[in-house]
């Protein structure tokens, strides 16, 4: 007889708990086993005793935390099966950002797909979602609302392009979390033929170098740093998003500023952060992506992990699937959350 | 439309200026004729054709889509014309599910992405009937940013900063003309304005202006400085009062059909007839006045407050045409029966001028009288005290004086060496500093604008309340001063404002200068200002010195006394 899904996962303050693997997914607090999605510091966090994630996930947490951000980590393959207590899990591509992974756990013959966050998109910057058929699938909703259908990140990178050729004086600021959107930005605009060096914020430095290191070709990068302002006439200047409207903003001759997001899509969103030129590129799926993933899992349930649920859930019963809301805290503080007073904190002290 | 709706789109966003105008010019170079002529009609609010209604939008995009998503959506965007472009269903969302039960949403495969053109041309021809269909058919064949572009422009709401005048100037810039030239010509022309292109593209000659009431740019007037009246004689130049209401143009004509033209012009020639029906059935002459827009009640002109509230109002009701007269006063003639007469100097105008308002003899027409005045110091007195030399009690509605040469042409823009305003002086109030919020544009990295607060008396004593919110007034070294005293200063962050220190032994004193003052019951402390800017930085005066609210309070008092100086008066 097949296992039921609550035997499989449940929910505890920490996060999503596997009991007969004793592990926890992507936990919120400090656990003595944790199998880490991706990199972002909402799913990501420090203090496990051990972590089991994808070498680059590693690789960003040590970025960012240190090296000894746990007390032992394991490195796992993409698609390799292991086995953990009663159960046994893989590790299939989310297509998110560099590193990210969704988890298949199966026992009994039932079998739980968490997706961490993913998109559907081609991405040169990451390995490409995988759709893996399942009993239950548990799946974010950052952009779970109709209204949010991105348009071709190409498109949107081509607008960019064009405000730079009409624009040759100012400098373009693009906006842009410094785990995965910077390196896909530039990826997209490499792509589209733009050569040009691509000046960084010093808080993107060591995850672009990171991405380098991995192989992704993102050209030229050099830092912002204390070149002179004559340097950014005309140039592409990639930062965080908060610093579009800070201080640090000054050194370039009248700016434009870009965000780069899946948030402006919603003019009102875009207009209330000053932006003037929204680039609808994310790294989420949209609600199309969202829905189309859903039905090709083949899920008979579906668990909502964070963002618009309400609308999710009520499509989803609306084509027969079960499906519930999970109301999880503490997820999306980082990619395409909203920025907090918080991060613009961080970005401020960390402005050189 | 996609040209279009990019350009709406850009323009949305876009804060500057001069950055509106590029992306202008550059959309009228690369766009063809006739898209490009709707579109600066479209811009200019000159294209005829019945709009859509908001319920028709809902109607549509409810047969197309779940309406508990759609409400839920509706609820996060807030625009429903933007949550209609983003909602309607793509093309390929039929395809990836063949065999999927038949859902709610669907979309007819497009057949052919309509241009500008095609969309205005079909939305003057076709009928009510048939209307919510071919909008439907639009919305298939549309991207995102074109169906948002649509919906804005058949439900009028546009809005996207550009004046008429920017997207005339842009037309100008294109072919290196001057924008007045176009401004000139502008109403005997017709969307798609394929003659005007042909001509500032040098491709065909000028159009000639059939328009038989044209806009003329406006002449405007040049602050004067103090070493001014040290240079000019003072029996060189006439004097009016400087009205405190809307600088208006009124052109009235026959046209070759026989047909009256009446046209009320803005100061940026803005075609602005449709609001003011009541100062439209005035205008029986053939000719242009220049003059100023005043709400008069019972004789009694009203303040700018008053005058605010008969603005941009959608509809013009009776009720609103009731309450809010609407008076033209006068104070030049830049046409009449045909005759330029710009190029004749001020005194002869003037003289046709008044003899032609008597001719017009309409109530709601009259004359901006001179004042008199044989030296400087004779047109202080009266600046100081309008009332003395005869405004009576319209002085509450003159905020100063013009003056200007007798012998000066009326040349457009602001030409220097003829005409100049005398402000009244401005009140000043010492405030301090309460709050500091980004500013937009060039200023986003800036804390630039200023709320700030007086003393009064509350529960638990003196406490500073809010009063005022400046965003100008200081140079480009004082806002960066500014800057880092909010920066240094905060102690509460709201999203873009920050609160700072204040309190009777710290804060920032600003030298707050305003033009007047009402009652208002939206602000906390029952004031509102008018006009308020930084007048100085007091880095020197101690915050618990700055004014109370009780100084507001008198001066409230007092204009209210000069506005109504017939009712409640105490004796």
């Amino acid at each position: 007889m097949a296992l039921r899904s609550t035997d499989i996962l449940t929910q505890t303050p920490q996060g999503l708990y596997c009991p007969l693997g004793d592990f926890h997914i992507d936990p919120v607090r400090p656990v003595t086993r944790a199998l880490i999605t991706h990199g972002h510091s909402d799913h990501a966090r420090a203090g496990h005793a051990a972590v089991l994630a994808t070498r680059e996930t590693l690789r960003i947490m040590a970025v960012r935390y240190g090296e000894d951000f746990a007390d032992t980590t394991e490195e796992v393959e993409l698609g390799e099966p292991m086995r953990i207590g009663s159960v046994s899990v893989r590790f299939a591509p989310a297509g998110h950002v560099l590193g990210s992974a969704q988890i298949v756990i199966e026992a009994g013959g039932t079998r739980v797909v968490v997706s961490g966050d993913y998109k559907r998109t081609e991405d040169p910057t990451c390995t490409p979602f995988e759709v893996v058929p399942c009993d239950v699938f548990i799946t974010e909703a950052t952009f779970g609302l109709p209204v949010f259908r991105h348009p071709p990140a190409r498109e949107e990178v081509r607008k960019l392009l064009n405000s730079v050729s009409l624009f040759s004086e100012r400098t373009h600021m693009v906006g842009a979390y410094p785990l995965g959107k910077a390196q896909h930005v530039i990826a997209l605009l490499r792509e589209e033929g733009y050569d040009a060096p691509i000046y960084l914020h010093g808080a993107m430095e060591r995850l672009t170098y990171l991405y380098k290191s991995e192989g992704v070709s993102l050209g030229e990068t050099p830092l912002v740093g204390d070149l002179p302002r004559t340097e950014f006439a005309g140039a592409i200047v990639l930062c965080p998003p908060s610093s579009l409207q800070d201080r640090w903003s000054r050194r370039f001759p009248d700016p434009v500023s870009a965000f780069a997001s899946g948030w402006m899509r919603v003019r009102a969103r875009a207009r209330q952060k000053g932006v003037e030129l929204p680039l609808v590129i994310s790294d989420h799926a949209d609600w199309d992506d969202l829905c189309r993933t859903i039905r090709e899992t083949g899920a008979g349930e579906v668990w909502v992990t964070h963002g618009q649920e309400d609308a999710l859930v009520h499509w989803c019963l609306q084509q027969g699937i079960k499906a519930r809301p999970l109301h999880m805290l503490g997820y999306g503080d980082e990619g395409e959350a909203e920025d907090t007073a918080q991060a613009a904190e961080t970005s401020e002290a960390g402005a050189s | 439309m996609n040209r279009f709706a990019a350009l709406l789109d850009r323009l949305a966003y876009e804060p500057r200026r001069n950055a509106k105008l590029r992306l202008l010019v550059d959309y009228f170079r690369h766009t063809p004729d006739p898209d490009r002529g709707y579109a600066l009609a479209a811009m200019t609010d000159a294209l005829m054709f019945q709009g859509a209604k908001p319920g028709l939008i809902r109607g549509l995009v409810e047969e197309r889509v779940d309406p508990v998503l759609f409400r839920m959506s509706y609820h996060y965007v807030g625009d429903l014309a933007e949550t209609t472009a983003l909602i309607w269903p793509a093309p390929q969302e039929v395809s990836s599910t063949p065999d999927a039960p038949p859902r709610p949403g669907h979309n007819n495969p497009p057949t052919h992405v309509p241009t500008l053109g095609e969309v205005v041309e079909a939305l003057s021809s076709t009928g009510k009937s048939e209307l919510p269909a071919r909008i439907a058919g639009w919305l298939d064949a549309l991207d995102e940013t074109g169906r948002w572009a649509l919906l804005k422009l058949i439900t009028r709401e546009l809005r996207v900063g550009v004046s008429a005048r920017l997207a005339k100037t842009a037309v100008a810039q294109l072919g290196g003309v001057d924008a007045d030239e176009v401004e000139l010509l502008w109403h005997g022309l017709e969307a798609p304005y394929e003659n005007l292109f042909a001509w500032v593209e040098g491709r065909g000659p000028k159009p000639e202006s059939k328009n038989p009431a044209p806009f003329r740019p406006p002449m405007l007037a040049h602050p004067i400085e103090d070493e001014d009246f040290g240079k000019f004689t003072a029996t060189d130049f006439v004097a009016e009062w400087k009205w405190d209401g809307i600088r208006l143009q009124a052109a009235a004509g026959r046209a070759p059909d026989g047909r009256m033209v009446r046209r009320i012009y803005s100061r940026t020639g803005d075609d602005v007839s449709r609001a003011f029906p009541d100062l439209v059935e005035a205008l029986d002459f053939d000719g242009a006045l220049d003059g100023e827009l005043l709400i008069v009640r019972d004789g009694l002109v009203q303040s700018f407050n008053v005058l605010q509230q008969r603005l941009n109002r959608k509809s013009v009701t009776a009720k609103l045409l009731t309450e809010f007269p609407a008076h033209f006063r006068v104070y030049d003639l830049l046409a009449e029966g045909g005759e330029d007469l710009r190029d004749l100097p001020f005194l002869q105008r003037r003289q046709r001028l008044e003899v032609l308002v008597s001719r017009i003899a309409h109530p709601r027409i009259d004359l901006s009288p001179m004042v008199s005045f044989a030296s400087w110091e004779a047109l202080a007195a009266a600046r100081a005290n309008p009332a003395s030399v005869g405004a009576g009690p319209d002085a509450e509605a003159i905020e100063g004086c013009m003056i200007k040469r007798a012998d000066s042409p009326y040349l457009p823009g602001r030409p220097k060496g003829y005409w100049y305003k005398w402000k009244r002086d401005p009140y000043l109030v010492d405030a301090v500093m309460m709050y500091g919020q980004r500013g937009h544009g060039k200023r986003s990295s800036f804390y630039s604008d200023y709320t700030f607060g007086v003393w009064r008396t509350g529960p638990e004593g003196d406490e500073l309340v809010p009063v005022g919110k400046a965003y100008h007034g200081f140079t480009d070294e004082e806002l960066a001063q500014l800057d880092r005293y909010v920066r240094n200063h905060t102690v509460n962050r709201f999203g873009p404002v920050r609160e700072v220190e204040y309190g009777k032994d710290r804060g920032l004193v600003l030298e707050v200068a305003f033009e007047g003052l009402q009652r208002s019951t939206r602000h906390k402390s029952g004031v509102a200002m008018r006009f308020p800017r930084i007048n100085r930085i007091r880095w020197d005066k101690p915050a618990a010195e700055a004014d109370r609210i009780e100084t507001l309070e008198r001066i409230l008092a007092r204009g209210e006394e000069e506005t109504y100086p017939l009712e409640d008066r105490e004796t």
